[in-house]
């Protein structure tokens, strides 16, 4: 010991050490250990604050079940205050998800059985959350008592859900309505559904599916259809993209069929069109008139321009979907371009991803995300959390947009979508008859927005190989404008 | 068996009353709360010691948190108990609760003068570790007990070592080279875990070599860079720690490799007291960052897993997501011990343990065992600050640094605040080569402290100044 202090104090002498000697850079250190520390705090408490839940809102949390345990799911709304699921205990304190609706909202509201799907699944661990009165809470926890879960308010119009459903009466399709200026989804239909009450017993035929219902798929999110005639939107598009000052130019004599490089393509039923410019090739839906577009168009910008309108993407939604598909590319022969720039050959689409075309067009070119979860509240009814609309960004110029726009109302004025005219508001649209096999059935399509000029709502509307969407889809979109904006 | 049918046999014991379950619940519910309550004063107390020069104060708070301690863990494992009824918890209970007093008492006899504050912190950390380990089972308490007992007995010697060798100082370059001879042995004996060949299998132990070269890297820089800092020095002793370095790297052991580096930039400037240093070792580190980037598959992964794991779930980014969920969903109080998931967190008995902790104990625990690190660090670098002789003072920095940033590499990177480099948390985590380190690097700064201690009150007896 002597030694070692002694040894010490040599050196100390020799090496002109002093205690304080190095100190300051120490103590610079240690402030900066300090302050990286209180960063990681402060990023952690953030993560708490702000990112969590949406974190563990995730189907590869496991921990969904342990939640269940201490707290009863909250209760999912329509956008108008109505219970569209809820849970209920009976005297046993056994839990039971009911849906009022029956199989009206199965797919966008979802199930918590069998597999969870739709808003149970994308807002599981917000309904599996409470944010009631802390105090409450801890009294709960003591008498053993279980929590009240947040409700969630989803953007959904219940009324217009309906009618859109009993619009499309017995046929298979789909429906989708937006919000253009914020991407609300206030409609989401898909037929045939299932009764989310009894999808457990139901579920053994449900997934046999004897008469291939695929009451399972959401299609109106999942189904991937030729887009058909309402594709003519988009080729139209490029066309003015490529053609800013020369479109209003363009002509073609319809003669009811045309062949390019031997490859021939009829108009519906064969009708001549006559002359037509760009908005009549449009309004009167000619499909000579579009393949002649087509030919002229630069493969690799069409696209581009699909691409930008979320064709090949992932869509930055938060429920399932499938990818709409345009494969158009250099190599692609004659006869497949031509049948593109109609909406035939290998483009697919989902009634989602074309009600979002309209919704864009609607709002000027700015493509809003959909989303149906509006809000989140506790059981004292005061929000959570917000979902407010999210952009993604401008996908053509306003002016495009208004020139398409106009295309569209003359569709509904005098073209295939004329019976829409007589709502007191000017509607804007197009109609589509998707051939989907060699026999010529078609699907009805039908995408459009109202008011033209101020638009509220956008729909697309899919009616499964029924016939043409003048006859089968419009329908369905007159009675959802009417329920929507009246007249 | 699982906590349904335990609190089922609980009643059945008592016949049908259904107070009992009742019991449970309040116990486990009201328990997690208390135990946070108890760890926030216990932390407070990590900062408040300071304050005042009052002897007799301080030694009332020394008790209280010891108090803390062992309530903290009679509460925790009688959940653990009533959530398993499993007799094991009883008998780990008691032996670990001998070890603590033990060790209470023969460092503070051994260690005269000890800084109390900081045995303390080194035995709630274990306790932490030793309660959540005991909840994870698979036998890991048990293993962690035995690795900590022998070690905190061996340790009783290092006063006397350093006592006794006061010519530590001497052995610069024979530290390195051993050092780097331990590292290396595991490109020839060495075998592959988690992803990184830094481990020698001995019989039925695997070894870490870079826990233990982390103790002697720090006498080597420590000793060298005290004896001179010249130039041609600086350029001698860097070669050797890059040397370490690189070794580490090539074991794509990136966590240690990191820690080694920032450990002997710091020593370096302070050594030097040369700003000129730190820059530029912090320069070179970038620029070996960014090369190893681009030159590594595994780093890639890693930064990758970082910025965005929900991407890559499935694969590269499973464990940072499911650390994510763990802490996300225990919330600010936890689900409870017992009440959570932190099975399914990859690694959680070691180097995800903080992610187990938060999940269960809650985040405001996981904050708490946070500040009880940094309050070591602050004590470690004031026991650095009032050391004499060069050498300890660097050997007492370099160890605070590799302590302080390897808790913070290893809750960054569990809590995606940086990539995550698979270190574990100090005392904490299960795994026989960090808890000897660790308790090594405790007790060799808390034998310094003692050894200048009594220098101390020979030179500064008249001042009446109290110590820690």
């Amino acid at each position: 010991m002597k030694r070692g202090m002694e040894e010490a104090g040599i050196n100390g002498i020799i090496n002109g050490d002093s205690v304080k000697r190095g100190n300051t850079q120490i103590i610079i250190v240690t402030y900066s250990v300090v302050i990286v520390f209180m960063c990681m705090i402060g990023y952690l408490v953030h993560f708490m604050v702000n990112d969590s839940s949406e974190v563990i809102n995730n189907p590869y949390n496991k921990r969904r079940n342990i939640l269940a345990e201490r707290i009863v799911r909250g209760s999912i709304y329509s956008s108008d205050g109505k219970v569209l699921a809820r849970t209920v205990t009976d005297g046993d304190g056994n839990e039971k998800r009911e849906y009022p609706y029956n199989d009206i909202f199965c797919h966008v509201t979802g199930r918590t059985a069998n597999s969870m799907t739709g808003v149970e699944l994308s807002q599981c661990y917000p309904l599996l959350t409470s944010h009631s009165n802390p105090l409450k809470q801890l009294a709960n926890t003591f008498r053993g008592e279980k929590n009240k879960g947040d409700d969630v308010y989803t953007t959904l119009d219940a009324g217009l859900q309906q009618v859109a459903y009993n619009a499309l009466g017995n046929h298979k399709g789909a429906v989708v309505a937006l919000e253009p200026s914020t991407g609300k989804i206030l409609a989401m239909v898909s037929k045939p559904g299932y009764n989310p009450n009894t999808v457990g017993s139901d579920w053994d035929s449900l997934i046999e599916d004897k008469d291939s219902q695929s009451a399972l798929v959401n299609r109106a999110t999942q189904g991937l259809y030729p887009p058909g005639s309402t594709f003519k939107v988009l080729t139209a598009i490029e066309y003015i993209l490529e053609n800013p000052s020369s479109y209003k130019k363009y002509s073609y004599k319809c003669e009811g069929s045309d062949s390019f490089e031997g490859n021939v393509i009829n108009c519906y039923a064969g009708q001549k069109h006559g002359s037509l410019d760009l908005g009549h090739s449009l309004a009167d839906s000619c499909n000579s008139s579009f393949a002649n577009i087509g030919m002229s168009l630069d493969i690799n910008s069409f696209r581009k321009l699909c691409n930008k309108f979320m064709f090949n993407k992932k869509l930055p939604v938060k429920f399932e979907y499938n990818q709409s598909k345009f494969l158009l590319d250099k190599k692609s022969g004659t006869a497949e371009i031509m049948q593109t720039a109609i909406g035939q050959g290998k483009t697919t689409i989902t009634p989602l991803q074309n009600a979002m075309i309209a919704a864009t067009i609607a709002n000027g070119g700015e493509m809003m995300v959909p989303y149906v979860t509006d809000h989140t509240e506790n059981d004292a009814g005061q929000i959570v959390k917000s979902y407010g609309p999210v952009s993604n960004g401008n996908i053509i110029d306003k002016d495009v947009a208004d020139i398409i726009g106009k295309f569209m109302m003359s569709v509904v004025e005098d073209g295939t979508a004329s019976s829409l005219s007589s709502l007191p508001y000017k509607v804007a649209g197009k109609t589509g008859s998707a051939e989907f096999d060699s026999e010529g059935t078609s699907h009805a399509w039908f995408i459009g927005y109202a008011p033209a000029k101020k638009p509220r709502i956008a729909v697309s509307i899919i009616v499964e190989g029924a016939g043409t969407g003048s006859q089968y889809a419009v329908p369905v979109a007159k009675e959802m404008f009417k329920d929507y904006l009246g007249g | 068996m699982d906590k349904k049918e335990a609190v089922k046999k609980l009643m059945d014991i008592f016949g049908d009353m259904d107070i009992i379950g009742v019991l449970h619940t309040i116990l486990v519910a009201a328990s997690k709360y208390i135990i946070i309550i108890l760890f926030a004063i216990y932390t407070w107390h990590c900062f408040t010691v300071f304050l005042g020069n009052n002897t007799d104060r301080k030694e009332k708070v020394y008790k209280r948190q010891k108090h803390i301690m062992y309530c903290i863990h009679f509460i925790c494992s009688l959940v653990l108990y009533l959530n398993s009824l499993d007799i094991k918890i009883i008998i780990y209970y008691l032996i670990q609760l001998v070890f603590f007093i033990f060790v209470d008492k023969t460092y503070s006899y051994v260690y005269k003068g000890l800084s109390k504050t900081l045995l303390n912190n080194m035995l709630m950390l274990m306790a932490t570790g030793f309660i959540m380990l005991g909840r994870l089972g698979k036998g890991y308490a048990a293993r962690q007990m035995a690795f900590a007992a022998a070690i905190c007995f061996i340790s009783l010697f290092i006063p006397y070592l350093i006592e006794k060798f006061a010519y530590f100082d001497r052995f610069g370059f024979i530290y390195a080279v051993i050092g780097i001879i331990l590292l290396a042995l595991v490109f020839v004996i060495g075998e592959e875990k988690y992803g990184a060949k830094n481990w020698i299998i001995i019989g039925k132990f695997a070894l870490q070599p870079s826990e233990f070269v982390k103790i002697i890297y720090v006498f080597f820089a420590a000793a060298l860079l005290a004896k001179s800092t010249s130039f041609k020095n600086v350029i001698k002793v860097s070669i050797f720690a890059a040397i370490h370095v690189l070794i580490l790297v090539a074991e794509k052991d990136l966590g240690a490799a990191l820690i080694f580096y920032i450990t002997y930039i710091v020593i370096l400037f302070v050594a030097s007291r040369n700003a000129i240093y730190l820059g530029a070792g912090f320069a070179a580190g970038t620029v070996a960052s960014v090369v190893a980037y681009n030159l590594f598959t595994h780093v890639q992964t890693r930064v990758t897993a970082w910025s965005d794991p929900w991407s890559y779930i499935d694969t590269a980014g499973y464990q940072v997501a499911h650390s994510l969920f763990a802490i996300g969903t225990g919330g600010w109080f936890g689900m409870g011990l017992g009440e959570g998931m932190p099975g399914v967190i990859p690694v959680a008995e070691s180097d995800f343990i903080f992610s187990a902790i938060c999940e269960e104990l809650g985040f405001f625990f996981g904050i708490c065992i946070i500040l009880v690190e940094i309050s070591c660090f602050i004590m470690f670098i004031n026991i650095s600050l009032k050391m004499q002789r060069r050498f300890y003072k660097l050997a007492a920095l370099g160890l605070s640094i590799e302590y302080i940033f390897q808790v913070f590499l290893t809750i960054g990177g569990v809590t995606k605040f940086i990539p995550s480099t698979g270190v574990t948390l100090p005392l904490v985590s299960y795994g026989g080569s960090s808890v000897i380190s660790t308790v090594i690097l405790f007790s060799i700064i808390q034998g310094m402290y003692v050894l200048n201690g009594d220098k101390e009150e020979l030179h500064e007896k008249r001042d009446g100044r109290s110590r820690d």
